[in-house]
């Protein structure tokens, strides 16, 4: 059966129509989640794409954190969902406490839009199992507000549990402490990207094919997991 | 009507660019006594009824302030008061 991937839309997201057509080269059915409909359909996965949820107001995330599909998200990742936030994405999961940490302002204020090579560190996670540990991936980057922070206890426990996931090669785009640009939670099913990885998955558009991966991964992640 | 006041500042071991960057500026108009600026934010709320510190405070702690990296103070201001922060 055909995997069934969510992806939410919510005020202000972006990259909504990007991500659910990487779904669909991965091999997996998009599904198309509303921010104000609680259900998620039955999906076996969600992703939370980039964009400025809500404007961006107050923080970034930190409004759509609210959102009605969100409190099924939150529940239904504790429950083991596979869950991946892009960008915006990835600022959501932070003020869900999903994912540890915050994403603050780029230290150089200015928004960074470039092609930009990665190391997956962690490749046991359900977003990064079709890669090998240490391979280099190239996707873009396109943050104005990408500088993960976490207190150093949280960073040093994040780096012993290998739950960074990827690190910025060749020149840290935004200040992310110890160029942090993806981690995932204790299970390894919710992962944060800052990074794009749905925008390299077609040769037309893309840097590389290399974002695909993360979307395959989750599709042989479903396979391996217990019904 | 009075209001709660919150002010939300990022906690001082994160870095403020913002504020640099604007401490940066300040010598261009002939300012060379600032040893550095923090921004942060202010809301003001008004309750239907009377002000509630503690409600306040909750909604600060939920929504207004992301306390990973932010604090948080309330205070109930009078429109007297508020006049004065105006003026």
């Amino acid at each position: 059966m055909t995997a069934r991937v969510g992806v939410v839309t919510f005020p202000g997201s972006l990259d909504d129509g990007d991500a659910a057509r990487a779904v669909r080269i991965a091999g997996a059915e998009p599904v198309r989640l509303w921010h104000g409909d609680p259900d998620l359909h039955g999906v076996d996965a969600v992703v939370l794409p980039g964009g400025f949820s809500y404007g961006d107001y107050l923080r970034c995330g930190a409004i759509a954190r609210f959102a009605p599909v969100m409190e099924t998200v939150v529940q239904a990742a504790r429950g083991g969902l596979p869950v991946l936030g892009i960008c915006n994405g990835f600022q959501i999961l932070c003020e869900a406490h999903l994912l540890p940490g915050a994403l603050t302002r780029n230290q150089h204020l200015h928004f960074r839009n470039r092609d930009q090579v990665l190391r997956i560190e962690a490749a046991g996670t359900a977003w990064t199992n079709a890669f090998q540990p240490g391979q280099e991936v190239l996707v873009p980057v396109k943050n104005g507000e990408g500088c993960y922070v976490a207190d150093p206890a949280t960073l040093d426990r994040l780096e012993a549990e290998g739950r960074v996931v990827a690190r910025y090669l060749g020149g840290n785009p935004n200040g992310s402490q110890r160029d942090i640009a993806a981690i995932t939670n204790e299970a390894g099913n919710v992962v944060g990207i800052m990074p794009h990885p749905e925008h390299a998955v077609e040769a037309l558009t893309g840097p590389s094919l290399d974002g695909l991966g993360f979307f395959t991964s989750v599709l042989k992640h479903l396979v391996g997991a217990p019904a | 009507m009075p209001r709660v006041v919150v002010d939300v500042m990022l906690k001082p071991e994160i870095l403020d660019p913002q504020g640099q960057a604007v401490a940066n500026a300040l010598p261009r108009l002939g300012v060379s006594d600032v040893a550095s600026v923090r921004i942060g934010r202010r809301i003001e709320i008004e309750f239907t009824g009377e002000p509630d510190l503690d409600r306040a405070r909750e909604i600060a702690d939920k929504l207004l302030a992301n306390p990973v990296i932010e604090d948080f103070t309330v205070h109930v201001v009078t429109a007297d008061e508020n006049a004065g922060a105006h003026s």
